[in-house]
């Protein structure tokens, strides 16, 4: 305790240097063989590319300004902003914000759009992010290289700073608390499946940046990183396929909506929100972690 | 021209977020930078996103959340644009994070962000013999 | 509703499922399972196929429990579950084909990987054919960018990953002009589902209001696609990408993922826009002039390649130059053309990417010209499949080549003044192609120097039966077309209705 009230007592008199510890260190050199040794100058190079391409950057640049300026003149020949009688406010629109309850079940109409009038849409959408995961870990993923890539394995130990980590330790529990509130009540308010998983995982890379890249793999295992995500996508996959199927075969299906204004209530929206929270959730936080350090 | 220009002060909203379109647009082109070529692309969707989201408002409106307090006053806005920036923004995050992957990647590789030396490296090794 | 009419959902479905499984199981499994997903499409496609074929119809399957303005929905004609087959066949041949160099490519920790992003692939093409909504279209669009990126940088070694931050600078253009386009569409009809977008864009274009901005979204929506399927002089991109990649990726990335731009380009033209505003807002004569561009100056390109691949992608280039051709005529034996194009080039290209990637292992995996001398002699099967495949791309008769080509001529006579550049462009391509596939024919099969160092390599069968199939393909297509043609001709009417 005397430790870490004597850093705090420095840090008062302005003689603890915080941005020192900010700086990243040397990066390692890698290794002779796996270094790349450039074979031209690049002040050469640059000329010798702008040169050659003169003439073709030249022409894009061009092509720019007019395809700004016809964006432009586009815009202005659109429909007016803010205009009521917009084309855009059609039998559509009306049904979405007049019947949106009643069929969904879901106050918050935007949730009632995206998880259930062209839910379609955002199963395409949370795959994205599913691809995007599965391609950052093509990249950045250290494997069993034999030469394993130089990382900037050193980092600010936050942890030492006593004012951050006593924050954290009280700030992360009500992060995830607002986390799930936005979360789980996504088709009552403004939120829902996408931020609230954001704000989630903002909590796990806070953990992660605070106690550090070892503990926190230590204590969130990769393989419940992955089954999440995947129990979670598969769940989304497989409930709306019951709803799409029974929709265009006009079957009875068991999903109501229930009494709107209820936390229990909306039917799918629910359960799908919390799925896709804990999808980007975990596809946030995998980002972090492989851009630290090239695994979970 | 004069209406075309006084429609353009009208639609200012989308004035703007094509200018910020442009400026990201530039960048993604024409900046050596792969880093800046990324920030680029995020000013980009930006722009776009605003543009949607323009469209979706109507003067007067509130935000679509159905309470029962609200339902006797004005109208909502439209809400299709809102879920059609949302789906955008994921996607936009997804590519973000892609591309940030492959600078790193090429900087740990080749110790440089310039894309012109990158390119000339590619279209040197052309030349040779395996890839 | 027939149980068959359900498959095109349950083929994405199954392809999502598959996606989630590979991640998670070792990576064996994850092998298995994508030739069993796409074993199993090819089935479902065709089944769905025959469907409509008996039927004469196409439908439109409501996904969810709203009708069409309001909820999303997928379309099933006769070009969409083709398309679908083709694809899915393609995809089956390449991964089998390109088996043993994903082993080597790839690293052990990664292959898994590599399985869940060919599935996810899968799905964003078949959805890309089945879309009915022009924000779904967007979606998987940029899915299919993603996974074909994570296709293309998953090779170790190499500078994929200088072809991917090139390949992923284009596409991201691509994708942004494209969804400009759709705020533009969206922001002038309040609409998103393709047929209604059609009635409310005919209805516009008819009472003259906002027609400007209508252009531009057009415009805006085929450049995006345009530069993605990588059409001339937006090219840049496509040698690097598709020669960098692993084999099977080369074959994926350049027989079927700018087909499946293509595809959705030619949906948003004929189900979205209505071919008559489509053609009235004077954009088909773009595309035809970029195409014929693309013909001849990607052709030129090739002929300066000095690596086997590049030169393969350079044509890639040129025979993508062919399809916009074929799209930017604008009539409809021109679509039924550039369908022919596009089922030649799927079944063509992944065929010499196969055999030029044996050949080069056989050649201690030397891409240059010199080293591929007499390579023929040393892998015989790639041998006999390269041959076909360069004398099928420079337009032989009872070789698929011929038939598009065929086509094209014959309805350029019935164009005005398109007829005599088409007609020009047509046989520059063709003297081009001469020059270089025929060349590199030759080259392979003469004799071999008393010096070579090189040892004659013992074929597997894996790497050569998905070449032979596709060049079965190749063959049935040029010396029996009739079918094919009529029912793409079938497939064009529906598509316009």
């Amino acid at each position: 305790m005397a430790n870490s009230d004597s850093a705090f007592r420095r840090w008062l008199r302005g003689e603890v240097d915080l941005s020192a510890e900010l700086r990243t260190a040397e990066m390692p050199v890698p290794p002779e063989e796996a270094r790349y040794h450039p074979r031209h100058h690049t002040a050469m190079i640059h000329m010798i590319f702008r040169q050659s391409h003169r003439f073709y950057v030249a022409l894009v640049a061009v092509l720019c300004v007019v395809l700004f300026t016809v964006l432009l003149l586009a815009a202005a020949n659109l429909p007016a902003y803010g205009d009521s009688e917009a084309p855009t406010n059609n039998e559509v629109t009306e049904r979405y914000v007049n019947r949106g309850v009643e069929e969904t079940g879901a106050v918050n109409a935007v949730a009632g759009l995206i998880l259930d009038y062209r839910a379609f849409d955002t199963l395409g959408e949370s795959f994205v992010l599913f691809t995007a995961l599965c391609a950052v870990t093509i990249l950045m993923s250290r494997g069993r290289r034999k030469h394993p890539l130089p990382m900037e394995t050193d980092y600010a130990d936050y942890y030492a700073d006593p004012i951050v980590h006593t924050m954290c330790k009280v700030i992360i529990p009500v992060i995830l608390v607002f986390g799930v509130y936005v979360l789980v009540n996504g088709h009552l308010s403004p939120g829902g499946g996408f931020s609230g998983g954001a704000i989630l995982s903002s909590a796990l890379i806070i953990y992660a940046m605070v106690w550090g890249d070892e503990r926190a793999h230590g204590t969130i295992r990769e393989r419940a990183i992955r089954r999440t995500a995947a129990l979670a996508l598969g769940f989304y996959v497989v409930s709306k396929t019951y709803s799409f199927y029974t929709g265009a075969n006009g079957l009875h299906s068991v999903i109501s909506p229930g009494v709107p204004g209820r936390i229990f209530s909306a039917g799918l929206i629910l359960p799908l929100n919390v799925a896709v929270g804990l999808v980007v959730c975990c596809t946030m936080y995998s980002f972090y972690m492989f851009f630290r350090r090239g695994e979970l | 021209m004069a209406a075309m220009f006084d429609h353009l002060l009208h639609n200012y909203e989308e004035a703007a977020a094509i200018a910020l379109l442009s400026i990201g647009f530039c960048m993604l082109l024409f900046d050596r930078n792969l880093l800046k070529k990324v920030i680029g692309l995020d000013i980009m969707d930006s722009g776009v996103f605003l543009l949607l989201a323009d469209r979706g408002f109507i003067a007067g409106g509130k935000a679509p959340i159905m309470a029962e307090a609200a339902a006797e006053a004005g109208r909502y806005v439209n809400p299709i644009p809102a879920g059609l920036v949302l789906t955008g923004i994921v996607v936009s995050v997804s590519v973000s994070a892609l591309m940030l992957a492959l600078t790193v990647r090429v900087y740990q590789t080749y110790r440089t962000l310039d894309v012109d030396h990158l390119y000339m490296l590619m279209s040197h090794r052309r030349k040779g013999g395996r890839a | 509703m027939s149980i068959v009419q359900s498959f095109p959902l349950f083929s994405i479905v199954l392809g999502l499922l598959c996606a989630i499984g590979c991640f998670v199981v070792p990576k064996q499994w994850g092998r298995r399972m994508t030739l069993l997903l796409l074993l199993a499409s090819c089935v479902m496609q065709g089944w769905v196929l025959r469907f409509c074929y008996v039927n004469q119809t196409s439908y439109a399957y409501m996904m969810g429990h709203y009708p069409a303005p309001w909820g999303n929905e997928i379309m099933a004609g006769l070009l969409e579950p083709g398309m679908g087959l083709l694809f899915s066949v393609v995809m089956l041949l390449s991964v089998i084909g390109g088996g043993r160099h994903i082993g080597h490519d790839v690293a052990d920790g990664k292959q898994h990987l590599y399985w869940v992003t060919v599935d996810l692939t899968l799905v964003s093409l078949l959805a890309m054919c089945y879309t009915n909504d022009i924000f779904t279209g967007y979606v998987f669009i940029e899915i299919c960018t993603i996974a074909s990126c994570g296709l293309l940088a998953v090779r170790e070694g190499g500078r994929s990953l200088i072809a991917s931050v090139r390949y992923m600078v284009f596409a991201l253009i691509g994708s942004s002009l494209f969804l400009i386009g759709v705020v533009f569409t969206y922001a002038i009809t309040g609409q998103l589902l393709f047929p209604q977008l059609r009635q409310a864009v005919a209805a516009l274009w008819a009472a003259g209001t906002y027609r400007f901005a209508m252009t531009v979204a057009i415009g805006l929506m085929t450049a995006g696609l345009a530069v993605k399927s990588g059409c001339f002089p937006f090219h840049g991109w496509l040698p690097d990408a598709h020669s960098q990649a692993t084999t099977a990726s080369s074959c994926i990335l350049s027989g079927v993922i700018v087909k499946g731009y293509a595809v959705l380009l030619i949906k948003i033209i004929y189900r979205a826009i209505g071919a008559e505003v489509f053609m009235a807002s004077g954009a088909q004569h773009v595309l035809l002039l970029l195409g014929i561009g693309g013909m001849v100056a990607c052709s030129i390109d090739a002929i300066f390649a000095k690596r086997l691949k590049v030169m393969i992608a350079f044509s890639s280039a040129a025979q993508i130059g062919y399809i916009f051709m074929g799209i930017g005529m604008g009539t409809a034996a021109g679509l039924t053309a550039a369908v022919l194009q596009i089922v030649n080039h799927a079944v063509t290209k992944p065929m010499l990417f196969l055999s030029g990637s044996q050949l080069s292992d056989a050649s201690h995996g030397r891409m240059d010209f010199p080293s591929l001398r007499g390579a023929g002699h040393r892998n015989v099967p790639a041998g006999i499949l390269f041959t076909i495949g360069a004398v099928s791309m420079v337009g032989v008769p009872l070789l698929a080549g011929f038939i598009p080509k065929l086509y094209f001529a014959r309805e350029a006579f019935a164009l005005g003044w398109q007829r005599w550049p088409v007609l020009l462009a047509l046989a520059v391509s063709t003297v081009l192609n001469v020059l270089y596939f025929l060349y590199t024919a030759v080259l392979i099969w003469l004799p071999q120097e008393a010096d070579c160092r090189f040892t004659a390599v013992k074929p597997h069968w894996d790497e050569f039966l998905p070449g032979f199939v596709l060049a079965g393909l190749n063959v049935a297509m040029g010396i029996h077309p009739g079918p094919l043609v009529a029912l793409i001709d079938k497939a064009v009417a529906l598509l316009g209705r």
